[in-house]
């Protein structure tokens, strides 16, 4: 990459993140540049969703802040935040589709609420979505008719909806079998390559992270905080830390 | 020739009507200008007719997917009109985009239809055999609950009675307040418009007989029956429904548990041990409300109230009052958890349950009633 691309689009500093009395993240700080695909790694309880929900402003960090595209999330105005989300679309971990709306109705609903274009370029755009994730045909389909992976690249379709500046991934790999885990991994690598999309991965899934990710944080519980950053192959390589080469090896502590 | 400048892209054509022309295009080419865009461009084509067409996108400062779009389309509306369109100076990164969009899936119809009305004969059928469904459903419910009921009169360790308790305290000790202050009102309201009639006969002391009588026998069983349809059947239709939902009942199953025994009975027994109480209290405060009026109202002596009510009931009109109470809580928490274990799909599977739960209730309770009310008369005389 060339050094002018290398522009940082979120900007996380000095993150502190509580519920309650208990501390989960302690003085987090990382970037994410512009066009990358960025992980966020770590086992079970260790804050990685929670980190994903400070960043897409779902939650207020304690101390600290998140800046997106030169915003401070943290302490934007409603209007301002309204504003940054729709540069931002999310993948929930389950999947979150609208279940009493077909797929077009789901992938419609920002673009009915968030622009004025009438409804024939509205199908249209639909359409193109879809296409996008290998469901064209499925417009009329219910969620609950689908498979997993399917359910999945709606949600995807509808993430990308408005055309977000970044995507978000909550556990995408979750629950779905090896060969549909690699396909949607092709997906999002064509999405990444063809539209440019900032991407962030909150995931533990191993052969994901090494074919997708180019630059990964990893979290750890009881450190509350980063314990190593780099990329996937660096980590597996180079670490000397045991708790990221357990991670990278599928060792028991 | 012509130029636009428009908030995000800008537009001009170049080059002679029906020779080659070129259209450059700089800016933005994004969804938030997609309709003007998208306006500007099917429109060249048709009107300038051009023999062959050049898009320039040299000055293109950023292009998504809906901008890609616009020019695909472009494309399409040319080539129906024979004119060969070529995308000049095309950006790695836009190239990308471009090549991600299948032009082809955008003309392809969906796999399935959208739904289309049928017509009101096939209406009525489906909504005939759904009726149906819906009773046999009902029948093999009530089928399996009697079973679970009797099992647990012989195995009465195997009832969870921790969660029977709990259920008393939900539908019972919570629910008392929004109950009693029900039937106090109804009490007041019930005395205070009779004794405007009673009053022209000089007939007060009839008041209490009258509050008396149509709050034991039929509106206080009722009533109560009614308010806790509202809160604790809908409550068990939610609480089992969201379950299902989220496959806990058929984590029990695997688990070698009885769903009805599990879930149901203590739902089911617990109502049948606080509604009859819920129904005295609803009486009590019924009185306590036609009392309020006659002493303050209709110069009747607080003993005389009592009295008059004393000798206007009988411990035949009590019981029978309790029976139905019995009565009504198993109609209301049955078809509560029936409801419940029959939700399909997801949040909005529950939104109906929930809602059938309280109608279907009501309107059993009304139903059981009317045949209370012809019994009890056969019964009397």
């Amino acid at each position: 990459m060339r050094p002018s691309e290398r522009e940082p689009v979120i900007i996380v500093e000095n993150l502190t993140a509580r519920y309650g009395d208990v501390t989960i993240l302690k003085d987090v700080s990382f970037e994410v540049f512009r066009g990358e695909r960025f992980m966020i790694l770590g086992g079970s309880g260790c804050g990685k969703s929670t980190l994903l929900k400070h960043m897409i402003g779902l939650l207020k960090p304690y101390a600290g802040r998140v800046i997106i595209n030169g915003i401070d999330i943290c302490r934007a105005d409603e209007e301002t935040l309204q504003a940054v989300r729709k540069q931002i679309g999310v993948l929930f971990q389950a999947d979150a589709l609208f279940g009493s709306m077909s797929l077009s109705q789901n992938v419609a609903l920002p673009l009915t609420e968030y622009t004025d274009l009438p409804s024939d370029l509205i199908r249209e755009i639909v359409r193109m979505k879809l296409g996008l994730v290998d469901l064209s045909g499925f417009d009329n389909h219910m969620p609950a008719e689908l498979s997993g992976g399917m359910r999945k690249r709606a949600g995807l379709a509808r993430a990308m909806a408005l055309d977000p500046m970044f995507l978000f991934f909550d556990e995408p790999w979750a629950g779905l079998d090896p060969v549909t885990a690699a396909e949607l991994d092709i997906l999002i690598r064509s999405i990444n390559e063809g539209i440019g999309t900032t991407m962030v991965f909150v995931t533990q899934e191993l052969a994901s992270i090494l074919s997708l990710g180019q630059r990964v944080i990893m979290l750890h519980k009881e450190a509350k905080g980063i314990i190593a950053r780099g990329t996937p192959g660096e980590l597996r390589e180079k670490s000397t830390d045991p708790r990221v080469l357990n991670f990278f090896n599928r060792h028991a502590m | 020739m012509e130029e636009k400048d428009m908030t995000g892209y800008r537009l001009s054509v170049e080059g002679k009507t029906g020779e080659e022309m070129t259209i450059r295009l700089a800016g933005r080419l994004a969804l938030e200008d997609l309709k003007p865009l998208m306006a500007d461009l099917q429109a060249i084509p048709g009107h300038v007719k051009p023999r062959r067409l050049s898009v320039d996108l040299a000055d293109v400062e950023y292009l998504d997917s809906a901008g890609a779009l616009a020019l695909i389309e472009l494309q399409n509306r040319a080539s129906a009109l024979s004119i060969p369109v070529d995308l000049l100076n095309v950006s790695e990164k836009d190239h990308g985009l471009l090549g991600l969009i299948d032009r082809e899936v955008l003309q392809r119809p969906p796999l399935r239809p959208e739904i289309i009305r049928s017509p009101i004969v096939e209406k009525l059928g489906e909504i005939a055999r759904k009726q149906y469904q819906d009773f046999q459903e009902i029948m093999s419910f009530v089928g399996e609950l009697v079973t679970a009921l009797t099992y647990c009169l012989v195995h009465p360790r195997l009832v969870r009675w921790a969660d029977v308790t709990f259920y008393m305290k939900r539908a019972g000790a919570d629910g008392l307040p929004i109950v009693a202050l029900i039937s106090l009102l109804l009490g007041l309201i019930m005395a205070f418009m009779s004794s405007l009639q009673l009053k022209q006969f000089g007939a007060n002391i009839y008041v209490a007989n009258l509050v008396t009588i149509a709050m034991v026998r039929e509106l206080g069983p009722i009533m109560t029956a009614i308010i806790v349809a509202g809160r604790s059947g809908s409550a068990f239709a939610a609480e089992i429904g969201t379950m299902i939902v989220n496959d806990e009942v058929n984590a029990l199953v695997t688990m070698g548990f009885d769903p009805t025994r599990f879930l149901a009975v203590p739902k089911v027994i617990a109502a049948m041990i606080v509604v009859p109480i819920l129904t005295v209290y609803a009486d009590l405060f019924a009185i306590l409300g036609g009392l309020i009026v006659g002493v303050t109202g209709l110069d009747l002596t607080f003993y005389t109230y009592i009295q008059q009510t004393k000798s206007s009931i009988t411990i035949f009109d009590f019981v029978t009052s309790l029976i139905k109470a019995v009565v009504f809580a198993a109609l209301i928490s049955g078809i509560g958890c029936q409801r419940g274990f029959q939700v399909k799909g997801g949040a909005e599977g529950v939104g109906m349950s929930t809602t059938s739960a309280v109608v279907s209730a009501i309107f059993l309770i009304i139903v059981f009633d009317s045949a209370f009310a012809i019994m009890l008369y056969y019964i009397r005389h």
